[in-house]
């Protein structure tokens, strides 16, 4: 693997060669350690393709005010010790302006003293607050996905707003599910919900009737469920096997086609929030987003025969909002830094960026809508 | 839901789950029994049986004929292991073969990797339809092929063991195998064809569950390892034992889980393991007697 990252470094090095031989301006070089490989590579493949399209396309056009960006890819193969030395060789011997990644939660953070220490920005891919929180010691670090909290907040309005006050809670217990809970026990009450009961599952659980059945027996008006494939898959079933009928609610982590195909019949009626890049093409022409979502979906098509995934929307953001910091600030970290840092109604993939000193997600509820699954498609609600 | 109902479907969920485990368990007493060899390659078994039966499927062949040609691929790979990995181990020490079939786990639960990814994957339910509906419980038409299945396998093991030369054969291999060989009859034999009905065993029950579960690469490791301490708890060389140590796991972790809490399930299940041993050493069917070569 390094040696791939050696050799598509050499390219990318090669590439921006003969850019910069062009006459153009002195290149911007900068870094992104990414989880390509290993057990996050889901994650980080989308990622990887999407950086680097994003910056041959960005070449192609003439780079940032003449100047050709230069941009190493690494990969730590989903290890946090290989995504600090990563974050050091992009710092030490490449010089990079400001770096981009990791995919995880464990990656990223691995890669923040660094950064902090060297004064270099940072534009994290993961999820979990604490990569931008406490904001005082992150001086230097921003993330593009969204907050759990932003999700348990859109899903305890939407709950609120139907009526549904007794809420049974599921989730499953890894870093996803613990995330989850925390995150939904804050935004239930302040939307004047009550958690009848909260349950857990493991990820490698076949079975989860025993907790369903009690959240039969239980007084809930609606469950919610914070897991991801295949365990949601599974409970899913089970819950429509039990003939529950109260509305079952899910989160984004469901929202990939694996989820439909394994939950077949079951998956319908599932609603969850989701970015908005699954149901693109029917959110209304007035929205912001949707011409940008549109385009980097036909872009990644047309190159990598494949569909987006919100993972590679979270490396178009990263990119983009460095790309419109380096327009402003040009080759110097700390006025990158301060660019990025005030940054407003930035449309992106995920959501749209409100970066300030006190938030460096800068993402509110509007990042996300609600989707319902009907006859295994996915309907905006 | 009133408690009736509740407890009814902790049942249910239980012996879904114990037919699972006892199924496996059978499949570890089969080849114990017959080679003195603990198989703990025995959930890829299930994984391959699985993933084969996926694939097959998208390949086109009607779903019957590919579940079937899993069977028949996955007890070519149990006969397999037996000639190339567990024969040559034979006369070693008991805890040489064990490290052996360890090793295989590992390496099938690699190959299953490379071949299947870490995606998952599901097979459609056998006979569609709503789940049955029994004293406010639900229980699905696929666990009724899961009990039937383990009922039909346990009635062709009495119908080989009791009726059948060669079953009677087998037994006799357990009660004393030298004396077993000097009536003219080959262990050898015996050992490749147990390992070969494991895997067809294990196949068959990775296929079953499959709709239920769902399947991936590692879906074996965790059912092998239930289907193990069913086994255990059983007696390790009796199949009535497998069949009540699987069911028995299966219903602790549905009712721990139920009336306790979610969390306990796999508690309840080490704990009678460590019950089970620390007052019954040989298991609720155990002879009393270690296994002599």
């Amino acid at each position: 693997m390094r040696y791939k990252a050696a050799v598509l470094a050499a390219v990318l090095l090669l590439v921006a060669g003969l850019l910069a031989g062009c006459g153009a301006g002195k290149e911007y070089a900068i870094g992104a350690v990414v989880d390509v490989s290993g057990p996050a590579s889901s994650l980080g493949v989308p990622e990887r393709n999407t950086l680097q399209m994003l910056v041959d396309d960005l070449n192609a056009r003439g780079g940032i005010n003449g100047h050709p960006v230069k941009l190493t890819i690494l990969d730590n193969e989903s290890d946090e010790t290989k995504a600090l030395l990563a974050a050091k060789k992009l710092v030490e011997q490449q010089k990079v302006l400001a770096i981009l990644g990791c995919s995880t939660t464990g990656t990223s953070l691995a890669m923040i003293d660094t950064v902090q220490k060297n004064q270099v920005p940072m534009i994290s891919m993961a999820a979990a607050a604490k990569i931008v929180e406490p904001v005082q010691d992150r001086k230097w670090v921003f993330k593009t996905a969204q907050n759990d909290i932003l999700v348990a907040n859109k899903i305890a309005r939407y709950l609120a707003d139907k009526g549904l006050k007794k809420v049974a809670f599921l989730y499953m217990n890894n870093a996803y599910g613990d995330g989850g809970r925390e995150a939904f026990s804050k935004a239930a009450p302040a939307h004047g919900l009550e958690i009848v009961l909260t349950e857990k599952f493991e990820a490698t659980d076949k079975d989860m009737t025993m907790q369903l059945t009690r959240v039969k027996a239980s007084p809930a008006q609606a469950t919610v469920v914070w897991a991801i494939p295949p365990s949601a898959a599974i409970v899913t079933k089970n819950y429509r096997m039990l003939q529950i009928t109260q509305p079952l609610i899910q989160t984004h982590g469901i929202g990939n086609k694996d989820f439909i195909e394994l939950a077949g019949e079951a998956a319908n009626g599932v609603v969850f929030p989701v970015g908005k890049l699954l149901v693109a093409e029917q959110l209304p022409d007035s929205d912001p987003q949707k011409a940008v979502l549109l385009q980097y979906k036909q872009s990644y098509r047309a190159r990598f025969n494949a569909e987006p995934s919100t993972f590679g929307g979270h490396a178009w953001d990263a990119f983009n909002l460095l790309v419109k910091a380096l327009e402003q600030a040009g080759p110097d970290r700390a006025r990158i830094r301060d660019a990025l840092e005030n940054i407003k109604e930035f449309a992106g993939i995920t959501g749209i960026f409100n970066m300030s000193p006190q938030d460096h997600n800068g993402l509110d509820e509007r990042a996300l809508v609600m989707v319902e699954i009907r006859d295994g498609q996915w309907r905006l609600i | 839901m009133n408690l009736g109902s509740q407890l009814l479907q902790y049942a249910f969920a239980g012996l879904t789950l114990g037919s699972i485990y006892a199924l496996v368990a059978l499949a570890f007493v089969t080849t114990f029994n017959i080679t003195g060899v603990l198989n703990l390659a025995m959930g890829e078994f299930l994984t391959f049986g699985a993933l084969l039966a996926v694939s097959l499927l998208a390949a086109g062949l009607p779903f019957p004929l590919a579940c079937v040609m899993a069977v028949c691929l996955v007890a070519l790979l149990g006969g397999l292991m037996e000639r190339v990995a567990v024969r040559p181990v034979l006369g070693a020490p008991p805890l040489v073969p064990v490290m052996v079939t360890i090793g295989l786990a590992v390496s099938l639960r690699g190959v299953a990797l490379l071949l299947w990814g870490t995606q998952t994957y599901t097979l459609p339910a056998f006979s569609p339809g709503e789940s049955l509906r029994v004293g406010g419980a639900a229980l699905t038409l696929q666990s009724l092929w899961v009990l039937g299945f383990l009922l039909i396998v346990l009635l062709g093991l009495f119908v080989f063991f009791d009726y059948t030369v060669s079953g009677k054969a087998v037994r006799a291999c357990m009660i004393n195998r030298t004396a077993a060989e000097l009536l003219g009859i080959r262990p050898e034999r015996m050992a490749f064809y147990s390992f070969v009905a494991s895997g067809a065993l294990g196949a068959a029950a990775g296929i079953l569950i499959t709709p239920i579960t769902l399947a991936t690469y590692d879906v074996g490791f965790m059912l092998g390892l239930k289907g193990f301490i069913g086994a255990v708890v059983g007696g390790l060389t009796s199949v009535p034992g497998a069949v009540v140590g699987g069911l028995l796991l299966g219903l602790l972790e549905a009712f721990g889980a139920g009336l306790v809490a979610s969390g306990m399930k796999d508690v309840a299940a080490m704990l009678v393991l460590l019950a089970v041993l620390l007052v019954r050493p040989t298991g609720i069917f155990g002879l009393g007697r270690g296994r002599e070569a």
